[in-house]
Protein backbone atom coordinates (compact mmCIF):
# COMPACT_ATOMS: atom_id res chain seq x y z
CA UNK A 1 0.00 0.00 0.00
CA UNK A 2 2.69 2.43 0.45
CA UNK A 3 4.08 1.89 -2.62
CA UNK A 4 0.89 2.51 -3.97
CA UNK A 5 0.41 5.29 -2.16
CA UNK A 6 3.93 7.00 -2.79
CA UNK A 7 3.38 6.17 -6.76
CA UNK A 8 0.05 8.16 -6.71
CA UNK A 9 2.00 10.84 -4.88
CA UNK A 10 4.55 10.93 -7.57
CA UNK A 11 2.04 11.13 -10.30
CA UNK A 12 -0.09 13.51 -8.42
CA UNK A 13 3.13 15.62 -8.49
CA UNK A 14 3.51 15.06 -11.59
CA UNK A 15 0.16 16.59 -12.73
CA UNK A 16 1.02 20.02 -10.92
CA UNK A 17 1.81 21.62 -13.64
CA UNK A 18 -0.87 20.77 -16.00
CA UNK A 19 -4.24 22.69 -15.71
CA UNK A 20 -7.03 21.27 -13.39
CA UNK A 21 -8.93 18.82 -15.31
CA UNK A 22 -12.16 20.31 -17.09
CA UNK A 23 -14.14 17.55 -15.93
CA UNK A 24 -12.77 18.27 -11.90
CA UNK A 25 -12.25 15.57 -9.60
CA UNK A 26 -14.03 12.20 -8.93
CA UNK A 27 -17.65 12.48 -8.60
CA UNK A 28 -18.61 13.38 -5.31
CA UNK A 29 -21.09 10.81 -5.37
CA UNK A 30 -18.39 8.22 -5.69
CA UNK A 31 -16.15 9.33 -3.22
CA UNK A 32 -19.17 8.50 -0.93
CA UNK A 33 -18.69 5.29 -1.46
CA UNK A 34 -15.04 4.84 -0.15
CA UNK A 35 -15.77 5.00 3.44
CA UNK A 36 -16.79 1.29 3.36
CA UNK A 37 -15.75 0.52 0.12
CA UNK A 38 -11.84 1.40 0.91
CA UNK A 39 -9.73 3.61 -1.66
CA UNK A 40 -10.63 3.64 -5.42
CA UNK A 41 -13.05 1.37 -4.54
CA UNK A 42 -10.74 -1.52 -4.68
CA UNK A 43 -12.28 -2.95 -0.95
CA UNK A 44 -10.58 -3.44 2.54
CA UNK A 45 -10.53 -5.93 5.46
CA UNK A 46 -13.97 -7.88 4.09
CA UNK A 47 -14.99 -4.90 2.22
CA UNK A 48 -16.58 -5.65 -0.74
CA UNK A 49 -14.40 -4.45 -4.47
CA UNK A 50 -16.09 -2.24 -6.71
CA UNK A 51 -13.09 -0.66 -8.78
CA UNK A 52 -12.04 -2.04 -12.03
CA UNK A 53 -15.85 -3.51 -12.66
CA UNK A 54 -17.81 -3.23 -15.65
CA UNK A 55 -19.86 -0.79 -16.02
CA UNK A 56 -22.98 -1.67 -17.17
CA UNK A 57 -22.78 -4.77 -14.17
CA UNK A 58 -22.18 -1.83 -11.92
CA UNK A 59 -25.51 -0.02 -12.96
CA UNK A 60 -27.28 -3.01 -13.03
CA UNK A 61 -26.29 -3.83 -9.65
CA UNK A 62 -27.07 -0.47 -8.37
CA UNK A 63 -30.83 -0.15 -10.54
CA UNK A 64 -31.35 -3.70 -8.80
CA UNK A 65 -30.53 -2.54 -5.12
CA UNK A 66 -32.90 0.91 -5.61
CA UNK A 67 -35.47 -0.86 -6.79
CA UNK A 68 -35.30 -4.10 -3.72
CA UNK A 69 -34.82 -6.26 -6.13
CA UNK A 70 -31.25 -7.34 -5.11
CA UNK A 71 -30.48 -8.80 -1.69
CA UNK A 72 -28.29 -6.59 0.35
CA UNK A 73 -27.67 -5.69 4.05
CA UNK A 74 -27.29 -1.73 3.63
CA UNK A 75 -27.23 -1.32 0.12
CA UNK A 76 -30.85 -0.81 -0.89
CA UNK A 77 -30.98 1.79 1.77
CA UNK A 78 -28.54 3.63 0.03
CA UNK A 79 -29.41 3.25 -3.50
CA UNK A 80 -32.54 4.81 -3.20
CA UNK A 81 -30.44 7.97 -2.14
CA UNK A 82 -29.26 8.13 -5.86
CA UNK A 83 -30.61 9.86 -8.99
CA UNK A 84 -30.05 7.68 -12.54
CA UNK A 85 -27.40 9.92 -13.24
CA UNK A 86 -25.61 9.40 -10.46
CA UNK A 87 -25.66 5.95 -10.87
CA UNK A 88 -24.05 6.34 -14.49
CA UNK A 89 -21.18 8.52 -13.26
CA UNK A 90 -20.21 6.42 -10.24
CA UNK A 91 -20.27 3.30 -12.37
CA UNK A 92 -18.36 4.80 -15.18
CA UNK A 93 -15.93 6.09 -12.46
CA UNK A 94 -15.15 2.74 -10.68
CA UNK A 95 -15.09 1.08 -14.09
CA UNK A 96 -12.19 2.88 -15.42
CA UNK A 97 -10.13 2.01 -12.08
CA UNK A 98 -7.94 -0.80 -13.01
CA UNK B 1 11.30 11.83 -1.21
CA UNK B 2 7.86 12.24 0.21
CA UNK B 3 7.08 15.63 -1.34
CA UNK B 4 8.52 18.53 -3.61
CA UNK B 5 6.57 21.09 -1.85
CA UNK B 6 8.05 24.09 0.26
CA UNK B 7 7.37 23.53 4.09
CA UNK B 8 5.73 26.04 5.60
CA UNK B 9 5.75 28.27 2.63
CA UNK B 10 2.35 30.15 3.90
CA UNK B 11 3.90 31.05 7.38
CA UNK B 12 4.55 34.76 7.50
CA UNK B 13 5.30 34.83 11.07
CA UNK B 14 7.29 32.41 13.72
CA UNK B 15 9.30 29.95 13.55
CA UNK B 16 11.47 29.18 9.90
CA UNK B 17 11.05 31.16 6.91
CA UNK B 18 10.40 29.40 3.88
CA UNK B 19 13.40 29.35 1.53
CA UNK B 20 12.66 32.57 -0.55
CA UNK B 21 13.42 30.72 -3.83
CA UNK B 22 10.97 28.24 -3.22
CA UNK B 23 8.46 30.86 -1.83
CA UNK B 24 8.35 32.15 -5.17
CA UNK B 25 8.32 29.46 -7.36
CA UNK B 26 5.45 28.39 -5.70
CA UNK B 27 3.67 31.97 -5.63
CA UNK B 28 0.45 31.11 -7.27
CA UNK B 29 -0.32 28.20 -5.39
CA UNK B 30 -3.85 28.27 -4.01
CA UNK B 31 -2.71 27.97 0.03
CA UNK B 32 -5.25 25.49 1.34
CA UNK B 33 -5.05 25.71 5.43
CA UNK B 34 -7.15 22.70 7.22
CA UNK B 35 -7.52 23.06 10.91
CA UNK B 36 -8.16 20.08 12.69
CA UNK B 37 -7.11 16.66 11.94
CA UNK B 38 -10.03 14.09 12.70
CA UNK B 39 -12.63 12.70 10.47
CA UNK B 40 -13.83 16.42 8.81
CA UNK B 41 -9.86 17.70 8.75
CA UNK B 42 -8.03 14.58 7.83
CA UNK B 43 -10.06 13.40 5.08
CA UNK B 44 -10.02 17.18 3.89
CA UNK B 45 -6.34 17.50 3.70
CA UNK B 46 -6.20 14.02 1.90
CA UNK B 47 -8.46 14.46 -1.01
CA UNK B 48 -7.18 17.65 -1.43
CA UNK B 49 -4.30 16.36 -1.80
CA UNK B 50 -5.26 13.13 -3.96
CA UNK B 51 -7.88 15.36 -6.57
CA UNK B 52 -6.17 18.45 -6.87
CA UNK B 53 -2.40 18.21 -6.63
CA UNK B 54 -1.29 21.77 -7.64
CA UNK B 55 -2.88 22.89 -4.21
CA UNK B 56 -0.60 23.47 -1.50
CA UNK B 57 -2.39 21.66 1.82
CA UNK B 58 -1.35 22.65 5.66
CA UNK B 59 -2.97 20.41 8.50
CA UNK B 60 -3.15 21.94 12.04
CA UNK B 61 -3.62 19.16 14.79
CA UNK B 62 -2.35 19.51 18.08
CA UNK B 63 -1.84 15.76 18.38
CA UNK B 64 0.77 13.89 17.24
CA UNK B 65 -1.21 11.12 16.77
CA UNK B 66 -5.00 10.25 16.02
CA UNK B 67 -7.10 8.09 18.39
CA UNK B 68 -10.50 7.70 16.60
CA UNK B 69 -13.72 7.91 18.71
CA UNK B 70 -15.06 5.14 15.99
CA UNK B 71 -13.90 1.61 18.05
CA UNK B 72 -13.15 3.35 20.79
CA UNK B 73 -16.16 1.22 22.33
CA UNK B 74 -14.77 -2.38 20.96
CA UNK B 75 -11.51 -0.94 22.91
CA UNK B 76 -13.98 -0.60 26.41
CA UNK B 77 -15.35 -3.91 25.24
CA UNK B 78 -11.94 -5.84 25.04
CA UNK B 79 -12.05 -6.12 21.48
CA UNK B 80 -9.58 -3.49 20.74
CA UNK B 81 -5.93 -2.42 21.51
CA UNK B 82 -5.00 1.91 21.82
CA UNK B 83 -2.82 1.18 18.90
CA UNK B 84 -5.56 -0.27 16.76
CA UNK B 85 -7.16 3.28 16.85
CA UNK B 86 -4.34 4.66 16.59
CA UNK B 87 -3.59 6.53 13.70
CA UNK B 88 -0.42 8.15 12.21
CA UNK B 89 -0.09 11.20 9.85
CA UNK B 90 2.60 9.92 8.42
CA UNK B 91 0.29 9.09 5.04
CA UNK B 92 -0.71 12.05 4.82
CA UNK B 93 2.72 13.88 4.92
CA UNK B 94 3.57 11.65 2.34
CA UNK B 95 0.96 12.72 -0.04
CA UNK B 96 2.80 16.06 0.42
CA UNK B 97 0.25 17.64 3.12
CA UNK B 98 2.39 20.03 5.20
CA UNK B 99 1.51 18.83 8.87
CA UNK B 100 1.88 21.04 11.68
CA UNK B 101 1.00 20.19 15.67
CA UNK B 102 0.14 23.30 17.17
CA UNK B 103 -3.58 24.62 18.35
CA UNK B 104 -5.29 26.84 16.67
CA UNK B 105 -6.23 29.53 18.65
CA UNK B 106 -8.21 32.30 16.42
CA UNK B 107 -8.90 33.17 12.76
CA UNK B 108 -9.06 36.02 11.30
CA UNK B 109 -11.52 36.01 8.04
CA UNK B 110 -10.68 39.62 6.96
CA UNK B 111 -7.49 38.91 6.12
CA UNK B 112 -7.39 35.34 6.18
CA UNK B 113 -4.99 34.31 8.75
CA UNK B 114 -5.13 31.89 11.82
CA UNK B 115 -3.02 32.61 14.40
CA UNK B 116 -1.67 29.20 15.93
CA UNK B 117 -0.96 28.73 19.99
CA UNK B 118 2.52 28.46 19.82
CA UNK B 119 2.91 31.95 18.07
CA UNK B 120 3.14 31.26 14.50
CA UNK B 121 0.36 32.68 12.16
CA UNK B 122 -0.75 31.46 8.87
CA UNK B 123 -1.77 32.80 5.34
CA UNK B 124 -4.90 30.75 3.70
CA UNK B 125 -6.92 31.50 0.32
CA UNK B 126 -9.17 29.23 1.62
CA UNK B 127 -9.73 27.49 5.08
CA UNK B 128 -11.39 24.18 5.93
CA UNK B 129 -12.05 24.40 9.96
CA UNK B 130 -12.90 21.22 11.47
CA UNK B 131 -12.05 21.22 15.39
CA UNK B 132 -14.44 18.84 16.88
CA UNK B 133 -16.20 19.49 19.81
CA UNK B 134 -15.88 21.12 23.57
CA UNK B 135 -17.53 19.33 26.55
CA UNK B 136 -19.54 22.09 28.01
CA UNK B 137 -18.06 21.67 31.43
CA UNK B 138 -20.09 23.13 34.60
CA UNK B 139 -23.82 22.24 32.33
CA UNK B 140 -23.87 19.27 34.91
CA UNK B 141 -23.02 20.73 38.56
CA UNK B 142 -19.88 19.04 39.70
CA UNK B 143 -18.85 17.86 36.26
CA UNK B 144 -15.31 19.91 35.43
CA UNK B 145 -12.07 18.85 34.42
CA UNK B 146 -10.80 17.53 37.49
CA UNK B 147 -13.89 15.88 38.09
CA UNK B 148 -13.61 13.84 34.45
CA UNK B 149 -10.50 12.06 35.89
CA UNK B 150 -12.72 10.16 37.86
CA UNK B 151 -15.76 9.98 35.87
CA UNK B 152 -14.45 10.15 32.32
CA UNK B 153 -16.15 11.40 29.50
CA UNK B 154 -14.34 9.31 27.14
CA UNK B 155 -15.80 11.68 24.52
CA UNK B 156 -12.86 13.47 22.97
CA UNK B 157 -10.61 10.80 22.28
CA UNK B 158 -7.04 13.51 22.36
CA UNK B 159 -4.58 10.99 23.35
CA UNK B 160 -6.14 8.58 24.45
CA UNK B 161 -6.29 8.78 27.99
CA UNK B 162 -10.04 8.87 28.70
CA UNK B 163 -10.83 6.11 26.96
CA UNK B 164 -8.08 4.10 28.56
CA UNK B 165 -9.37 5.16 31.86
CA UNK B 166 -12.68 4.46 31.68
CA UNK B 167 -11.54 0.39 30.43
CA UNK B 168 -9.31 0.59 33.24
CA UNK B 169 -12.24 1.32 35.76
CA UNK B 170 -14.29 -1.18 34.33
CA UNK B 171 -11.37 -3.99 34.59
CA UNK B 172 -11.22 -2.61 37.94
CA UNK B 173 -14.95 -2.89 39.22
CA UNK B 174 -15.72 -6.21 40.97
CA UNK B 175 -18.54 -8.55 39.90
CA UNK B 176 -21.74 -7.23 40.64
CA UNK B 177 -21.43 -3.61 40.17
CA UNK B 178 -23.51 -0.89 38.10
CA UNK B 179 -21.77 1.07 35.94
CA UNK B 180 -23.58 4.11 35.68
CA UNK B 181 -23.58 6.20 32.18
CA UNK B 182 -25.14 9.77 31.67
CA UNK B 183 -26.32 10.89 28.20
CA UNK B 184 -27.03 14.22 27.04
CA UNK B 185 -29.97 15.69 24.60
CA UNK B 186 -29.77 16.30 21.50
CA UNK B 187 -27.61 17.45 19.27
CA UNK B 188 -24.24 15.96 20.32
CA UNK B 189 -21.48 14.21 19.01
CA UNK B 190 -22.07 10.52 17.15
CA UNK B 191 -25.97 10.19 17.79
CA UNK B 192 -25.78 5.81 18.42
CA UNK B 193 -22.28 6.27 20.40
CA UNK B 194 -23.44 6.02 23.74
CA UNK B 195 -25.61 2.71 22.96
CA UNK B 196 -23.19 1.14 21.36
CA UNK B 197 -21.06 2.03 24.09
CA UNK B 198 -23.56 0.62 26.37
CA UNK B 199 -23.55 -2.41 24.47
CA UNK B 200 -19.97 -3.03 24.45
CA UNK B 201 -19.88 -2.83 27.98
CA UNK B 202 -22.24 -5.31 28.55
CA UNK B 203 -20.35 -7.18 26.36
CA UNK B 204 -17.54 -6.98 28.58
CA UNK B 205 -19.26 -7.65 31.64
CA UNK B 206 -21.50 -10.77 30.51
CA UNK B 207 -18.09 -12.27 30.27
CA UNK B 208 -15.99 -11.39 32.96
CA UNK B 209 -18.31 -9.95 35.84
CA UNK B 210 -22.18 -11.29 34.91
CA UNK B 211 -23.96 -10.45 38.38
CA UNK B 212 -22.61 -6.40 37.36
CA UNK B 213 -25.35 -4.06 36.10
CA UNK B 214 -25.97 -0.55 33.47
CA UNK B 215 -27.74 1.76 34.62
CA UNK B 216 -28.02 4.54 31.74
CA UNK B 217 -29.60 7.42 32.51
CA UNK B 218 -31.05 9.43 29.53
CA UNK B 219 -31.64 13.20 28.93
CA UNK B 220 -33.72 12.03 26.14
CA UNK B 221 -36.70 10.22 25.53
CA UNK B 222 -35.62 8.19 22.59
CA UNK B 223 -32.30 7.66 20.61
CA UNK B 224 -30.70 6.39 17.37
CA UNK B 225 -31.69 3.13 16.53
CA UNK B 226 -33.24 2.59 19.37
CA UNK B 227 -35.46 -0.32 18.66
CA UNK B 228 -32.67 -2.25 17.45
CA UNK B 229 -30.24 -1.67 20.01
CA UNK B 230 -32.62 -2.77 22.38
CA UNK B 231 -33.66 -5.45 20.29
CA UNK B 232 -30.14 -6.88 20.70
CA UNK B 233 -29.62 -5.93 24.24
CA UNK B 234 -32.78 -8.06 25.69
CA UNK B 235 -31.34 -10.99 23.24
CA UNK B 236 -27.91 -10.49 24.21
CA UNK B 237 -27.53 -9.66 27.99
CA UNK B 238 -31.12 -10.21 29.35
CA UNK B 239 -31.83 -7.83 31.89
CA UNK B 240 -28.49 -5.86 32.67
CA UNK B 241 -29.18 -2.88 31.09
CA UNK B 242 -31.62 -0.48 32.14
CA UNK B 243 -32.42 2.68 30.22
CA UNK B 244 -34.13 5.54 31.84
CA UNK B 245 -35.61 8.13 29.48
CA UNK B 246 -35.63 11.55 30.38
CA UNK B 247 -39.41 11.93 31.14
CA UNK B 248 -38.68 9.18 33.47
CA UNK B 249 -36.36 11.32 35.57
CA UNK B 250 -33.23 10.72 33.41
CA UNK B 251 -31.49 13.73 32.67
CA UNK B 252 -28.44 13.84 35.00
CA UNK B 253 -27.93 17.35 36.36
CA UNK B 254 -25.03 16.67 39.13
CA UNK B 255 -22.30 14.49 40.11
CA UNK B 256 -20.96 13.67 43.36
CA UNK B 257 -17.11 12.41 42.10
CA UNK B 258 -16.71 11.37 45.75
CA UNK B 259 -19.72 9.44 46.47
CA UNK B 260 -19.57 8.21 42.68
CA UNK B 261 -22.97 9.69 42.58
CA UNK B 262 -25.07 10.44 39.32
CA UNK B 263 -27.84 13.08 40.55
CA UNK B 264 -30.82 13.77 38.23
CA UNK B 265 -33.29 16.39 37.73
CA UNK B 266 -36.01 15.46 40.47
CA UNK B 267 -33.13 15.03 42.90
CA UNK B 268 -32.94 10.85 42.69
CA UNK B 269 -29.52 10.23 43.71
CA UNK B 270 -28.15 7.36 41.56
CA UNK B 271 -24.95 5.50 43.67
CA UNK B 272 -22.64 3.62 40.71
CA UNK B 273 -19.06 2.09 40.68
CA UNK B 274 -17.93 3.42 37.45
CA UNK B 275 -19.51 6.57 35.78
CA UNK B 276 -19.03 7.31 32.06
CA UNK B 277 -20.50 10.99 31.84
CA UNK B 278 -21.61 12.34 28.48
CA UNK B 279 -21.65 16.12 28.83
CA UNK B 280 -23.72 18.61 26.53
CA UNK B 281 -21.42 19.95 23.76
CA UNK B 282 -21.04 22.54 21.88
CA UNK B 283 -18.31 24.05 18.73
CA UNK B 284 -14.68 23.44 19.71
CA UNK B 285 -13.58 26.87 21.93
CA UNK B 286 -11.82 28.14 18.06
CA UNK B 287 -15.02 28.70 16.49
CA UNK B 288 -16.31 30.41 19.34
CA UNK B 289 -13.34 32.47 19.84
CA UNK B 290 -13.43 33.47 15.89
CA UNK B 291 -17.05 34.49 16.27
CA UNK B 292 -18.31 31.70 14.07
CA UNK B 293 -20.92 30.07 16.57
CA UNK B 294 -24.39 31.31 16.89
CA UNK B 295 -26.85 30.93 20.04
CA UNK B 296 -26.54 27.62 20.39
CA UNK B 297 -23.25 26.80 20.52
CA UNK B 298 -22.85 25.69 17.13
CA UNK B 299 -21.85 27.05 13.50
CA UNK B 300 -24.49 27.75 10.97
CA UNK B 301 -23.08 26.88 7.53
CA UNK B 302 -23.55 27.35 3.97
CA UNK B 303 -25.57 24.07 2.56
CA UNK B 304 -23.54 23.67 -0.79
CA UNK B 305 -19.79 25.02 0.18
CA UNK B 306 -19.75 24.33 4.40
CA UNK B 307 -18.97 28.35 4.42
CA UNK B 308 -19.47 29.79 7.60
CA UNK B 309 -22.83 32.11 7.73
CA UNK B 310 -20.47 34.57 9.50
CA UNK B 311 -17.04 34.48 8.10
CA UNK B 312 -16.61 34.21 4.01
CA UNK B 313 -13.94 31.68 3.37
CA UNK B 314 -14.33 30.00 6.50
CA UNK B 315 -15.49 26.36 5.51
CA UNK B 316 -16.22 24.21 8.47
CA UNK B 317 -17.07 21.09 8.74
CA UNK B 318 -17.44 17.74 11.01
CA UNK B 319 -19.40 17.96 14.46
CA UNK B 320 -18.62 21.57 14.80
CA UNK B 321 -21.32 22.80 12.69
CA UNK B 322 -25.00 22.49 12.22
CA UNK B 323 -25.50 19.95 9.84
CA UNK B 324 -29.52 19.96 9.41
CA UNK B 325 -30.65 16.11 9.80
CA UNK B 326 -27.78 15.19 8.96
CA UNK B 327 -25.74 13.40 12.35
CA UNK B 328 -22.77 14.67 13.78
CA UNK B 329 -20.82 11.04 12.45
CA UNK B 330 -17.58 10.29 11.42
CA UNK B 331 -19.01 9.82 7.87
CA UNK B 332 -20.93 12.44 7.22
CA UNK B 333 -17.71 14.30 8.59
CA UNK B 334 -15.84 12.76 5.60
CA UNK B 335 -18.11 12.96 2.94
CA UNK B 336 -18.87 16.99 3.62
CA UNK B 337 -15.30 17.60 3.83
CA UNK B 338 -15.08 16.28 0.21
CA UNK B 339 -17.46 19.24 -0.92
CA UNK B 340 -16.35 21.63 1.19
CA UNK B 341 -12.89 20.98 -0.23
CA UNK B 342 -14.05 21.01 -3.88
CA UNK B 343 -16.61 24.11 -2.89
CA UNK B 344 -13.48 25.88 -1.10
CA UNK B 345 -10.93 25.09 -4.81
CA UNK B 346 -13.89 26.53 -7.18
CA UNK B 347 -15.04 29.15 -5.30
CA UNK B 348 -11.13 30.19 -5.65
CA UNK B 349 -10.78 29.54 -8.58
CA UNK B 350 -14.08 31.79 -9.97
CA UNK B 351 -15.94 28.72 -11.17
CA UNK B 352 -19.38 27.24 -9.30
CA UNK B 353 -19.16 24.50 -6.49
CA UNK B 354 -20.25 20.79 -7.58
CA UNK B 355 -23.79 19.24 -6.64
CA UNK B 356 -23.53 18.05 -3.76
CA UNK B 357 -24.75 14.76 -2.07
CA UNK B 358 -23.75 13.95 1.46
CA UNK B 359 -23.61 10.34 2.80
CA UNK B 360 -23.89 9.20 6.44
CA UNK B 361 -22.97 5.52 6.61
CA UNK B 362 -22.94 4.40 10.27
CA UNK B 363 -22.58 1.03 12.19
CA UNK B 364 -22.95 0.17 15.64
CA UNK B 365 -21.60 -3.21 17.32
CA UNK B 366 -24.42 -4.25 19.58
CA UNK B 367 -22.40 -8.19 20.72
CA UNK B 368 -20.36 -10.71 18.91
CA UNK B 369 -21.04 -10.70 15.48
CA UNK B 370 -24.34 -8.20 15.99
CA UNK B 371 -23.71 -5.03 13.85
CA UNK B 372 -26.49 -2.94 12.78
CA UNK B 373 -26.51 0.44 10.58
CA UNK B 374 -27.97 3.49 9.89
CA UNK B 375 -27.17 5.46 6.76
CA UNK B 376 -28.82 8.54 5.23
CA UNK B 377 -28.12 10.64 2.07
CA UNK B 378 -29.13 14.33 2.24
CA UNK B 379 -28.94 17.06 -0.50
CA UNK B 380 -29.32 21.00 0.01
CA UNK B 381 -33.14 21.74 -0.75
CA UNK B 382 -34.16 23.76 -4.04
CA UNK B 383 -33.39 26.98 -2.58
CA UNK B 384 -30.47 25.89 -0.49
CA UNK B 385 -31.90 27.12 2.35
CA UNK B 386 -31.83 23.43 4.26
CA UNK B 387 -30.48 20.01 3.46
CA UNK B 388 -32.97 17.38 3.72
CA UNK B 389 -32.69 13.64 3.66
CA UNK B 390 -33.51 12.11 0.17
CA UNK B 391 -36.77 10.74 0.85
CA UNK B 392 -37.63 7.02 0.76
CA UNK B 393 -33.95 6.14 1.26
CA UNK B 394 -31.59 5.59 4.00
CA UNK B 395 -33.19 4.11 7.29
CA UNK B 396 -31.62 1.08 9.93
CA UNK B 397 -31.19 -2.00 9.48
CA UNK B 398 -34.56 -4.18 9.62
CA UNK B 399 -35.89 -5.31 12.94
CA UNK B 400 -36.66 -9.12 13.96
CA UNK B 401 -34.84 -12.20 13.94
CA UNK B 402 -32.32 -11.68 11.10
CA UNK B 403 -28.94 -13.26 12.56
CA UNK B 404 -27.10 -13.60 9.05
CA UNK B 405 -27.75 -9.79 8.44
CA UNK B 406 -26.61 -8.93 12.23
CA UNK B 407 -23.27 -10.89 10.92
CA UNK B 408 -22.73 -9.51 8.13
CA UNK B 409 -23.14 -5.83 9.30
CA UNK B 410 -20.34 -6.62 12.13
CA UNK B 411 -18.02 -7.39 9.34
CA UNK B 412 -18.94 -4.64 7.00
CA UNK B 413 -18.14 -2.61 10.30
CA UNK B 414 -15.17 -3.74 10.12
CA UNK B 415 -14.35 -2.64 6.68
CA UNK B 416 -16.20 0.18 7.23
CA UNK B 417 -13.14 1.08 9.77
CA UNK B 418 -10.60 0.21 7.77
CA UNK B 419 -11.97 1.99 4.88
CA UNK B 420 -13.08 5.84 6.14
CA UNK B 421 -9.33 5.65 8.16
CA UNK B 422 -7.36 4.68 5.41
CA UNK B 423 -9.25 7.33 3.41
CA UNK B 424 -8.43 9.99 6.11
CA UNK B 425 -4.75 8.75 6.73
CA UNK B 426 -3.61 6.49 3.75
Amino acid sequence: MRLLALSATLLALAATTAPASAQGPAPLAAEGCLGCHGPEGRGVAGGIAIAGRDRAELVAIMTAFRANERPGTIMGRIARGYTDAEIAAVAEHFSRIR
Amino acid sequence: MTTTFPRRAFLVAGAALAAPATLRAQGTAMRLVVIGGGFGGASAASFARRTYPDVQVTLVEPQPRFVTCPYGNLLLGGERQIGQITHSYDGLRARGVDVIHDRAAGIDAPTKRVRLAGGAVLAYDRLILSPGIAIRWGAIEGYDEAAAQHMPHAWIPADGSQTLLLRRQLEAMPDGGVVGFAIPGNPFRCPPGPYERISMVAHYLKRHKPRSKILALDAKEGFSKQGLFQDGWRALYGDMIEWVPGNRDGRVVKVDVAERVLETEFGTRHKVDVANVIPPQSAASVAAASGLVNDTGWVPVNTRTFEARAAAGVHVIGDANIPGPMPKSGYVANTTAKQAVAAAVALHRGQTPPEPVYFNTCYSHVGENYGISVVGIFRPNADGTAIVEVPNSGGVSPRGDLPEQRRLEAIHADAWYESITRSMFG
